[in-house]
């Protein structure tokens, strides 16, 4: 089965999940939260600080679609509209452009907030890659941030480095890291830091007949180095936890844990009664701007936007 | 005497042979990745241009990238040092040479005699080479050579916000969604390498008379864009992409076996050669 070059290795699927166990209409305050990312946008719902909904999308050309559509798949035929939403606010590199949104808050503060909610209070060191930057956060129990490092200059250590990398190996961005370990030995790593750079190097690794599966260890170990790098500039404590869509990448993940000496959390809710929930690590953002929503609201800190 | 200069660049070969110090052929063709075969190959072809033989020539001097592996070469030299000479035969009054390639940003202070004074390089990101310009005219969806030409018809300044080649072409994907020019597209491209060249070449001083060399000398957007960026004056010598084989071609003339160079690169001494 030949498959042409219209393929996209990048473009992991787009998921929703609604928690079938909630009637939003019996809840009392309904908080959205939306992360417009430059390459992926999410859309969360609480009612009464319970998750009720969320989204996964592609973010568009267009911020305001992008983050329409990323909260109209989430909420799907719950038949809750935006009147209902007691309070939105919008997070991630689009932020000022969510049309729903009350008021915006920055994604370093959401993802602690999110990553406190999701692994629990003993989190303290959050590494988030999205798709065009990698922060280090640096968070107390309730999820307040510390400290934090960032890089959304250069592609090396973002998601975009890996999908550029999927479409040129031609492998779908999910088989990457399971088959970076199916290798005998593993590969020195890609040398050059730059993206573009490594693009060549890869091909001239291609070209000598080097296995796809070494040289994608060898390119996940160059990603886990160059995050080890950030990290360790801001010191890393445990519980030591990764959100973001990079999380999911065993290959990078592995072996960022290898080079720190340090093991990541377990991939799932700090909440027990969570357990049966998907637990997706790009939501974290949105997660937490939805949390500051019902805090605001609960508090009395914010007037209701509610309509109907 | 028949010399022979060979620069291996990161995209491209080119071939400067000199028969009593006049040019008697010169050739360019792709470094693809077996670059030593591509050099030989490209130096047998020269040659045949010029009604020579391998064994005709006296000296061969190489420079660029892999420049140990290849056999027919009698030495090798640094691209700085072989920059500068190619650049003092040509522009004897030039001070500063930058050479744009592929795969790199340099900048040299030279003397009047053509030796290396003071050098900085980028070699690491693909933003300050010639690699970002093509990646945008892919984006644009036309060749480096139409980019460069319609980014002269520009008057407007947009800015970049993106330091990196792979965010730049989302970046100028999202410009054309908005439906802004592209030839004001093209320019701020242009606009944004001249940036970070200028600031390699203030690390060594812009002294004129300033040189520009290297396959991105050829694009006149790019030039136009780096002259208001330094507010001077930059000299483009003719097939500007030649002038390192031609320096090498000059070593080898004058006898030279080895040339070495301190290099900064982003302040730090590191020895290349």
């Amino acid at each position: 089965m030949a498959e042409e070059t219209k393929k996209e290795y990048w473009r992991w699927p787009e998921s929703t999940w609604v928690n079938s166990g909630i009637d939003w209409k019996k809840g009392t305050i309904i908080t959205v939260g939306v992360d417009v990312g430059s390459v992926s946008s999410q859309a969360v719902v609480l009612v009464d600080g319970e998750l009720y909904a969320f989204s996964n999308t592609r973010t568009g050309s267009d911020s305001p679609d992008s983050a329409r559509k990323a909260l109209g798949i989430a909420v799907g035929e719950t038949g809750l509209t935006v009147d209902n939403i007691d309070y939105c606010i919008g997070t991630g590199y689009g932020r000022v452009n969510v049309p729903m949104a009350q008021r915006t808050i920055t994604e370093i503060a959401c993802h602690a907030r999110g990553a406190n909610f999701m692994y629990g209070p003993q989190v303290r060191t959050v590494m988030d890659m999205g798709g065009q930057d990698c922060k280090a956060i640096n968070c107390d129990d309730k999820g307040k941030v510390l400290n934090f490092m960032m890089n959304d200059k250069c592609a090396a250590g973002t998601g975009r480095g890996m999908e550029v990398f999927a479409d040129l190996i031609r492998v779908p961005v999910w088989e990457i890291g399971p088959r970076s370990f199916q290798v005998k030995k593993e590969p020195p790593m890609i040398s050059s830091t730059c993206v573009v750079f490594a693009k060549s190097e890869v091909v001239g690794l291609l070209e000598k007949g080097v296995p796809e599966n070494d040289i994608m260890a060898a390119y996940c170990a160059a990603m886990a180095h160059r995050i080890m790098e950030l990290l360790n500039r801001l010191g890393v404590h445990e519980k030591f936890v990764i959100t973001g869509g990079i999380a999911k990448n065993e290959g990078v993940v592995k072996r960022l844990e290898k080079e720190l000496g340090i093991k990541t959390a377990e991939k799932v809710w700090y909440n027990p009664a969570y357990k049966d929930y998907p637990f997706d690590t790009q939501i974290a953002g949105a997660l937490g701007a939805a949390l500051f929503a019902v805090a605001m609201v609960s508090k009395g800190k914010v007037k209701s936007a509610r309509k109907k | 005497m028949i010399v022979a200069g060979i620069d291996v660049g990161g995209k491209n070969v080119h071939v400067v042979i000199l028969k009593d110090g006049a040019r008697a052929a010169q050739g360019a063709a792709a470094t693809g990745i077996q670059k030593a075969q591509a050099a030989e190959r490209l130096y047998e072809e020269t040659l045949r241009k010029a009604g020579l033989k391998q064994v005709d020539v006296g000296r061969v001097v190489a420079t660029g990238s892999a420049c140990k592996r290849i056999a027919f070469a009698d030495a090798c030299i640094a691209d700085a040092a072989a920059d500068a000479r190619g650049v003092t035969r040509l522009v004897p009054s030039a001070r500063t040479v930058i050479d744009v390639g592929a795969e790199e940003g340099r900048a040299i202070k030279i003397s009047p005699d053509g030796k290396v004074l003071d050098f900085a390089i980028n070699e690491k990101c693909a933003a300050g080479t010639g690699t970002f310009v093509e990646a945008m005219a892919i984006a644009l969806e036309m060749s480096v050579e139409e980019m460069a030409a319609i980014s002269l018809k520009s008057s407007t300044s947009i800015p970049m916000n993106a330091q990196c080649a792979v965010f730049g072409e989302s970046e100028v994907v999202s410009l054309i969604h908005q439906n802004i020019e592209k030839q004001d597209i093209a320019k701020a491209v242009h606009d944004a390498i001249a940036g970070r060249i200028a600031s390699v070449a203030r690390i060594v001083g812009l002294e004129k008379d300033i040189v520009i060399i290297g396959g991105m000398a050829k694009n006149e957007g790019f030039i136009d864009s780096l002259r208001k960026e330094i507010a001077m004056d930059i000299i483009v010598p003719d097939d500007p992409d030649f002038v390192g084989a031609l320096g090498a071609a000059e070593a080898a003339a004058k006898g030279v076996l080895e040339e070495k160079v301190a290099v900064k690169v982003v302040g730090q001494e590191i020895v290349e050669g």
